[in-house]
């Protein structure tokens, strides 16, 4: 019980932060709206997609998937500033929870996405975007998107912890999400690309979850490579499944890590 | 009772090529002040971390407040403060959501909490800063909001890492002041500094450390004897050196030196104050009359110098290992 009151301060600190700098709250929106009105303007009138409504519709799970991606990056870099300042050993040297600090923050920066993944959907909207299946449907894929933020956000803690400098921290994590966003179906069809690449960028989680959201938002999803198989076919379960193995795996390590953190 | 016990602790880092412990033991008895004093690199760090639970050691073992710091660390951290070299607060909150939020977290009520906060921000003098963001406030004034966090439950034994490393003046004064206030409130402080002046201020007894090892311990004066006696220095008028500097050598028994820029005559004595008064007894019956007379102990950093054979300021490495992410915070 306490240990979940240790978390919840943890996470309430967190939002204080973004209500005393509220320019982390702008910047964290900014940029995915920014990225909306680039790829809705810059490749929209260039790639048919053959689906109604335009490339908007396709563009949209895709920049929402790569926002909550990002999250891994937001996660480590905020952890290793506490680091870098000794907070870390404050809050180690504490009668709590362990884990509490680790847990707090991955919330704290759910709870980010949310603001963020409203103000984009907003933008979306109002230059073009319209999901043709329910709100249900929609609601549910917003849910997964939060839960795929968080699963990567433990990939954040681990980095944070393991990183000796927060250039560094930014640098590792750029380089796992970037190839996971742009090798992936998330802004382009990945039929274009070379057949060896389409295994990779289809079955990427990126991908699984960007053809999962498509499908809750009522669009068709198109495979080259790996159509037919079972993640083309079940982009949510697959991407469950992910979401699962990612926990699994940087879960116990970054606790682990955190525990022993300098050690 | 001792409050502080370690024993034999070693600490290794990169695979053995560092050694940051090398078998180091000390103790400090309940209600007094310890203070390990080395050079940077000396181990000071890494031996507070272990202490205050942060870190494991390669072997050895640790008690403080009658428990084992490896066998339960988390009944260790009910009874302990820590403030580390680097204020340790949240920059982005204020001084009063800094302390609330420790408070909530060592399990005090809301309100409880906030009364708390209120409290050691009036001790503390920041109650007018207790508003604004952390990242506002002065040198000092982190310190000593750093070390309120780690008084908020009252803390059997508290642990300092170079409270004052990086204040000017002013800021150390302060915090000098902060920390007799506490020591005389009956807390048990283990304090590292590479200021030899600070151990002399605060300590009941001193710990030097070097190369992960206590090369000797014992109080301040107690220190300074082990180094050797006193000095004898006169300051007289040009036309006075000479036979001052015969009277000074007669009564000392070694040969006096003398530093002409200062006119300022000196002698190893070993009776102290009754060396004092025969000089000037003798000095005035000759008709000389001094303009500064004094006898000076030795200073700790001659104490350092003596024990180690290099001086105080010496930089190694090893610090660079333990502490280098933090040092990096550093404004």
């Amino acid at each position: 019980m306490s240990a979940f009151k240790d978390t919840m301060i943890i996470t309430q600190r967190q939002l204080r932060l973004l209500t005393r700098v509220p320019e982390v709250l702008i910047f964290s929106t900014i940029q995915p709206v920014m990225f909306v009105l680039l790829f809705r303007y810059v490749f929209g009138g260039s790639i048919d997609t053959g689906q109604p409504g335009g490339y908007v519709q396709l563009l949209m799970p895709g920049i929402f998937v790569q926002t909550v991606a990002f999250t891994l990056a937001g996660t480590a870099s905020g952890l290793a500033e506490d680091l870098k300042k000794g907070l870390i050993d404050r809050f180690r040297s504490l009668p709590i929870s362990q884990s509490a600090l680790v847990v707090g923050r991955t919330l704290g920066d759910s709870l980010l996405n949310i603001v963020v993944l409203a103000v984009m959907g907003i933008a979306g909207y109002v230059v073009g975007w319209r999901p043709s299946s329910g709100l249900l449907s929609v609601a549910i894929g917003f849910v997964f998107l939060l839960l795929f933020g968080y699963a990567l956000s433990w990939v954040g803690i681990y980095v944070g912890l393991s990183a000796s400098d927060a250039r560094v921290v930014q640098n590792v994590s750029f380089i796992i999400t970037f190839p996971l966003t742009f090798l992936s179906n998330a802004f382009a069809p990945t039929t274009g690309m070379p057949r060896a690449l389409q295994y990779f960028a289809e079955w990427n989680p990126v991908s699984t979850m960007v053809a999962a959201c498509r499908e809750l938002f009522g669009l068709e999803n198109e495979f080259g490579a790996t159509a037919g198989s079972f993640p083309s076919e079940n982009p949510l379960l697959t991407s469950f499944f992910y979401m699962i193995l990612i926990m699994a795996i940087f879960v116990p390590l970054s606790v682990r890590k955190y525990k022993r953190a300098a050690d | 009772m001792k409050s502080v016990i370690a024993e034999d602790l070693v600490k290794t880092y990169r695979n053995g090529a560092v050694r940051a412990l090398d078998h180091l033991s000390l103790d400090v008895e309940e209600g007094t002040v310890l203070s390990v004093l080395g050079p940077n690199g000396a181990g000071k760090t890494t031996c507070v971390r272990i202490l205050a639970t942060l870190l494991r050691p390669d072997s050895g073992h640790a008690m403080v407040g009658g428990i084992d710091v490896i066998k339960q660390p988390e009944k260790v951290r009910e009874v302990i403060g820590l403030s580390g070299q680097y204020a340790a607060v949240d920059e982005i909150l204020t001084g009063w959501d800094n302390l609330v939020m420790f408070g909530q977290l060592y399990h005090l009520g809301k309100k409880q909490a906030i009364a708390r906060a209120d409290e050691l921000l009036e001790r503390f003098s920041l109650t007018e800063s207790a508003k604004r963001p952390i990242k506002t406030y002065s040198g000092g004034m982190r310190r000593r909001l750093d070390l309120a966090a780690s008084l908020i439950v009252k803390p059997k034994v508290l642990f300092l890492d170079e409270p004052t490393t990086g204040l000017d003046p002013r800021g150390r004064q302060e915090m000098w002041s902060v920390i007799e206030e506490l020591v005389k409130g009956g807390v048990t402080l283990l304090l590292t500094t590479q200021y030899l002046e600070e151990a002399d201020q605060l300590a009941d007894e001193i710990a030097v450390i070097d190369h992960g090892k206590v090369i000797a311990r014992g109080t301040s004066d107690a220190l300074k004897k082990q180094v050797g006696g006193e000095r004898l220095e006169i300051v007289v008028e040009s036309h006075n050196v000479a036979k001052t500097m015969e009277v000074v050598a007669n009564i000392s028994g070694n040969k006096a030196t003398l530093d002409e820029g200062l006119r300022m005559i000196s002698a190893p004595v070993s009776t102290g104050a009754t060396a004092l008064i025969e000089t000037l007894r003798s000095l005035d019956s000759e008709g000389i009359h001094p303009l500064d007379v004094g006898l000076k102990r030795p200073s700790l950093d001659d104490v350092f110098l003596s024990l180690t054979g290099h001086a105080a300021e010496e930089k190694t490495t090893e610090e660079e290992v333990t502490t280098g992410r933090r040092k990096k915070a550093k404004k």
